[in-house]
């Protein structure tokens, strides 16, 4: 089995030192009924070759973006990864380390942490942010229970349409704790004394992009925190960065990071700096080594779980080392003229989707301003999940995500192609 | 005429009248090793006996610091934030915390000077 | 013949070099401190001047940097080679599980139909990918054997937080609103307090200090007359690298009252493939997908840390899970399983890791993960024959798949833990486990993994004799100098912590 290296001599000799005559004599303090007896239902070992075989079967029977007519987005989304990106995150040295707590051998993995620490601020526009979290989801969760620690208020607004699983999660969260409630509106007037933080997303779930002032004067009335809410990150490459916000957060999958059927993914939080102390997860901080030189370690480590215990702010753990490598790599390869034009080209084909699509008969476009995705609203008496699903069985399109009985929520990125375009709206022109 | 008392949570109050001025010892001190960050309490804020009303951080531990006394926080020491030297047993430029207190009787059963030398003697 | 210029000895060649890079040590600067180049490392099509809808003014300056594609490639290569890593060397981390990371792994992850397809596809179009979490799903529930899976939570702090979730749903299904304390023994990792406390749980500490071990008598102290117990968090192997050996009477009492067993699945390498929690009693487990099951560490992350429950506790798992109608698998649906304590994740969990895990488990078979958790504990107890004369060992073997050693002897010369970790630095490997668990003092946790050879730990054994000899000769300040020949020498946390600097700025001093 080739990846255990000790020979039987070996175990022989070690077990003589040990003093022990075999490796069962180590094992006297299990319960005998916890030893697993005879043969299990699972299959011995195998080779390279057999694996593949049959991981490529399983493989090869899904619709994949690469190779399809693809438009679906809804929170995650297919952008074209520059090939440099993959052979760097490939490397031993970054893929086989551990988390960076021995800073002086892992100086590697602590300076790209400061770099993608930086562009996230960067982009918005804030002036901290943290080393990453799970994926969009828990960082909108991980703000809602920042701003109740702030505030020491336990009620949070939804101020827009957000991603649905985005505001389960989040739910999710705040039901462990009995008085914490949460409540939906549009309008700013209504958030009281009581208000945490006031979500908003932007571009919203049907693809609308937003500004804040209104909610941020409310806000400033009553004392509550603006947290807002990105999950295609590429938008602010075009829209102007949330400066009026307590705290952006959400999905940097986009740049980067593979679909990967859901995950891993790559959630981010950044914030004002006075709130750095009350701020979840890892980061990465800058300070000079015994002979003045500079380097980096994880820092304000005291808010975590591992030494405050039951007092943590949040029991993340973990980041997402390896897919906030490859957003840096990404990032640094495109740069402000890359990231500002991939921007306008997403946007370009939403537009020349947008006026296909309108051409159907009978549809229409929820939304006069969108920055890559569409809300398109289908005739009376057509159901949105039949329609994508008899795109896919007939047309082998994927052809996006019903938002609701009558919308479907089409993307484009810089992957779409006029015909694909013509395909698709040909498709929809047929079904309908 | 001000007296001083003692915890086996480390702190020290000076209590003057209704007041009672809250600190820690040298023992905790000295335990918390380089400190980094002092997180105060608001004024105004009601605590009751054995609240945890403010954290200290050191570089790899933090430490809740409780209130003895029930009571209203009056006045807070914010010169330390940025003088966490100044963060010691020292009863005049060491207090953390003012607290007015509901019942003074609390104050009186805690410890005095020479019960809270035993008491660390013990520890050691 | 032209004048050539006279040699003049006097004049001094000064170049100034202003970094430290030396043969294959470089001195890398920050990416933002290169110089900014005209164009960037990607070439994309030209915009085609569409008027904007966004409804927005466009974005002008963004203020990031900018540089080619070699530039790059050479800043982050260079990056790497200031990194240890597995693939570089011994990892013996207690409680990581620093094995070997398969590239064939890798190569899965990577095929088009698993990594360029999307989570809210019509299952009809990823039965594929459905059938990789369902084949996942099955070996867990074998392996443990707890059959509710749900591959949902991200790391293992995740499935932490999945697994008292759980718990406190079935309580409140079944009107236990009472039971609002959980156990949690000293030697907890810090993880299982904060995760309890997230909860809305208070917890009531059980004590182990003189064996390492939760005894019964501690528990039954702990659990009072179990009212308002409602579960207990332990680990088992526990943190002090030993098995529980009254586990089997504490569940018996922790059940008669009512409360779930959560077992942290962090030391399961110990027992993979040849010992099954369920069968001493588990009710709940978390996974670490990126321990036992060999995906990549990623300088701290992507994890996966999945649950798997006893059947009592299946209702109540967090969703989705994968089931399978007939021939199809699909997701549940929103509200299929109302008893379920609700959605801890976007989408459907870290789905490249499962199919790292998958391949790997497939790789090694039930044979060879029997033979993983044998060879992981035999290289353990190696371990801890071999050091416990020069390291003081708390508690008497067999100790399973690590081993635990306290500062006690260095420290009588004032060589500390920490040195100790920094002079493994200093011989070209990476430290133990430091200062964890709590319940001794200076600990040392190494976990070797059974991915090493005898090679490698007799390296290993003699570079700690070597360094418990030199503390023995009082060759104290030598210590506190490690490391001097890593990358950089030791870092000033407290500057760090004191004025934090967690970003670029360009006109910063």
């Amino acid at each position: 089995m080739r990846y255990l290296p000790q020979t039987n001599a070996a175990r022989k000799e070690m077990m003589d030192s040990i003093g022990v005559k075999n490796v069962d004599d180590l094992f006297i303090q299990v319960p005998k009924k916890a030893f697993i007896k005879g043969k299990t239902n699972l299959p011995d070992h195998q080779g390279e070759l057999q694996i593949e075989r049959k991981m490529l079967a399983y493989a090869n029977q899904n619709i994949n973006a690469q190779s399809n007519r693809f438009f679906l987005g809804a929170g995650v989304y297919y952008h074209h990864v520059p090939s440099s990106v993959d052979y760097i995150i490939q490397r031993s040295e970054f893929l086989t380390a551990y988390t960076p707590y021995q800073p002086e051998i892992a100086q590697g993995t602590l300076q790209y942490l400061f770099e993608f620490q930086t562009f996230i601020a960067q982009l918005t526009g804030q002036e901290v942010a943290n080393a990453s979290l799970y994926d969009g989801a828990t960082a909108m969760a991980e703000a809602a229970l920042m701003a109740m620690r702030v505030t020491r208020r336990n009620k949070i607004c939804f101020g827009n349409d957000i991603h649905p699983q985005y505001c389960e999660v989040t739910e999710t969260y705040l039901k462990n704790n009995d008085g914490n409630s949460y409540t939906v509106t549009e309008d700013p007037s209504k958030i009281t004394d009581d208000t945490a933080c006031v979500i908003i997303q932007s571009p919203d779930f049907y693809g609308k992009p937003h500004s804040y002032s209104d909610w941020r004067k409310a806000c400033d009335e009553k004392g509550a925190l603006l947290v807002v809410v990105i999950n295609e990150i590429v938008s602010l490459g075009m829209l102007a960065p949330p400066t009026e916000a307590d705290i952006v957060c959400g999905e940097a999958q986009s740049i980067g990071v593979a679909m990967s059927y859901g995950g891993p993914h790559l959630g981010f939080f950044a914030c004002r700096e006075k709130f750095i102390r009350q701020m979840p997860g890892r980061v990465c901080g800058e300070t000079v080594d015994a002979d003045g030189n500079r380097g980096f370690v994880l820092t304000l480590s005291t808010r975590e779980q591992h030494i405050r215990r039951e007092k943590a702010t949040s029991n993340i753990c973990t980041n997402q080392g390896l897919c906030a490598l490859a957003f840096t790599v990404h990032m640094a390869l495109l740069g402000e003229n890359g990231f500002k034009q991939l921007a306008v080209l997403n946007h370009e084909r939403a537009c020349e989707l947008a006026d296909a699509l309108i051409a159907i008969d009978g549809v229409s476009l929820k939304n006069q301003h969108f920055f890559n995705e569409l809300a398109l609203q289908l005739p009376q008496g057509k159901n949105a999940g039949d329609i994508v699903q008899q795109l896919a069985d007939d047309y082998g399109i994927i052809a996006g995500y019903p938002a609701d009985d009558r919308t479907i929520l089409i993307t484009a990125t810089e992957i779409t192609t006029d015909n694909g375009i013509k395909a698709l709206a040909n498709a929809l022109q047929e079904v309908l | 005429m001000s007296t001083v008392k003692y915890t086996n949570d480390h702190e020290w109050l000076k209590i003057e009248g209704d007041t009672a001025w809250v600190g820690i010892t040298t023992y905790a001190r000295h335990a918390l090793g380089d400190l980094v960050y002092l997180d105060l309490p608001e004024v105004g804020r009601k605590v009751v006996k054995g609240d945890d009303f403010a954290v200290v951080e050191s570089v790899k531990a933090a430490s809740e610091i409780y209130t003895p006394v029930s009571g209203e926080i009056v006045e807070v020491n914010d010169n330390l934030q940025n003088n966490l030297d100044d963060l010691k047993e020292d009863i005049n430029t060491g207090w953390i915390v003012k607290v007015k207190m509901d019942n003074e009787a609390e104050a009186a059963d805690l410890m005095d000077k020479s019960a809270y030398d035993s008491f660390v003697e013990g520890l050691e | 013949m032209t004048n050539l210029a006279p040699l003049n000895d006097n004049i001094e060649d000064t170049m100034e070099i202003n970094d430290r890079t030396r043969g294959l040590n470089y001195d890398e600067t920050l990416l933002f401190e290169k110089e900014f180049t005209d164009t960037p490392g990607v070439d994309l099509p030209a915009a085609k001047g569409i008027k904007s809808r966004t409804g927005q003014k466009t974005r002008e300056k963004i203020g990031i940097h900018q540089v080619s594609e070699p530039q790059v490639v050479r800043h982050f290569v260079r990056l790497s080679t200031k990194n240890y890593s597995i693939d570089s060397g011994f990892f013996p981390l207690g409680s990581c599980t620093m094995k070997h990371n398969p590239r064939i792994n890798e190569k899965v992850a990577r095929l088009p139909g698993f990594a360029h397809v999307h989570p809210l596809q019509p299952a009809s179009t990823v039965q594929g990918a459905l059938a990789v979490m369902y084949e996942l799903q099955n070996w867990l529930a074998e392996l443990t054997n707890l059959p509710g899976v749900c591959l949902t939570p991200s790391a293992g702090a995740h499935g932490e937080l999945a697994g008292v979730m759980t718990i406190r749903k079935a309580h409140q299904e079944q009107g236990n609103g009472h039971k609002n304390i959980m156990l949690v023994p000293d030697s907890a990792h810090g993880t299982n307090p904060a995760t309890a406390a997230m909860c809305g749980f208070d917890i009531r500490v059980i004590p182990t200090k003189e064996t390492g071990r939760v005894t019964v008598e501690a528990f039954k102290e702990a659990l009072g007359d179990g009212k308002d117990v409602a579960g207990m968090m332990v680990t088992n192997p526990n943190t002090c690298g030993l098995f529980e050996t009254d586990i089997a009477e504490i569940v018996d009492l922790l059940h008669q009252a009512g409360g779930y067993f959560y077992c942290d699945g962090a030391n399961f390498n110990a027992l993979v493939g040849k010992i099954r929690p369920g069968d001493f009693g588990v009710d709940v487990m978390h996974i670490n997908l990126h321990k036992t099951f060999s995906t990549p560490h990623g300088g701290g992350g992507p994890g996966s840390g999945p649950i798997c429950v006893a059947e009592s506790l299946k209702p109540y798992i967090p969703s989705p899970i994968v089931v399978k109608d007939g021939d199809d698998y699909r997701l549940e649906q929103d509200g299929e399983r109302p008893t379920s304590c609700g959605r801890l994740k976007g989408y459907q969990g870290q789905f490249g890791m499962h199919v790292r895990a998958l391949t790997y488990m497939m790789s090694h078979g039930a044979d060879g993960l029997k033979q993983v958790s044998e060879d992981a504990v035999l290289n353990a107890n190696y371990i801890h024959a071999m050091l416990k004369d020069d390291f003081h060992a708390p508690f008497e073997g067999p100790v399973m798949h690590e081993a635990l050693f306290t500062e006690k002897y260095q420290k009588e010369n004032g060589v500390t833990t920490l040195d100790i970790a920094k002079g493994l630095i200093e011989y070209g490997m990476h430290p133990m486990t430091v200062y964890f668990p709590l319940v001794v003092n200076g600990a040392m946790l190494i976990e070797p993994t059974e991915t090493e050879s005898k090679e490698e730990l007799d390296r290993f054994i003699a570079v700690m004799k070597k360094l418990a000899s030199d503390a023995r000769n009082g060759e104290t300040e030598k210590f506190h100098n490690y490391p001097v020949s890593a990358p950089v020498r030791r870092l000033d946390e407290l500057k760090a912590a004191r004025e934090p600097k967690l970003r670029y700025k360009k006109d910063a001093a």
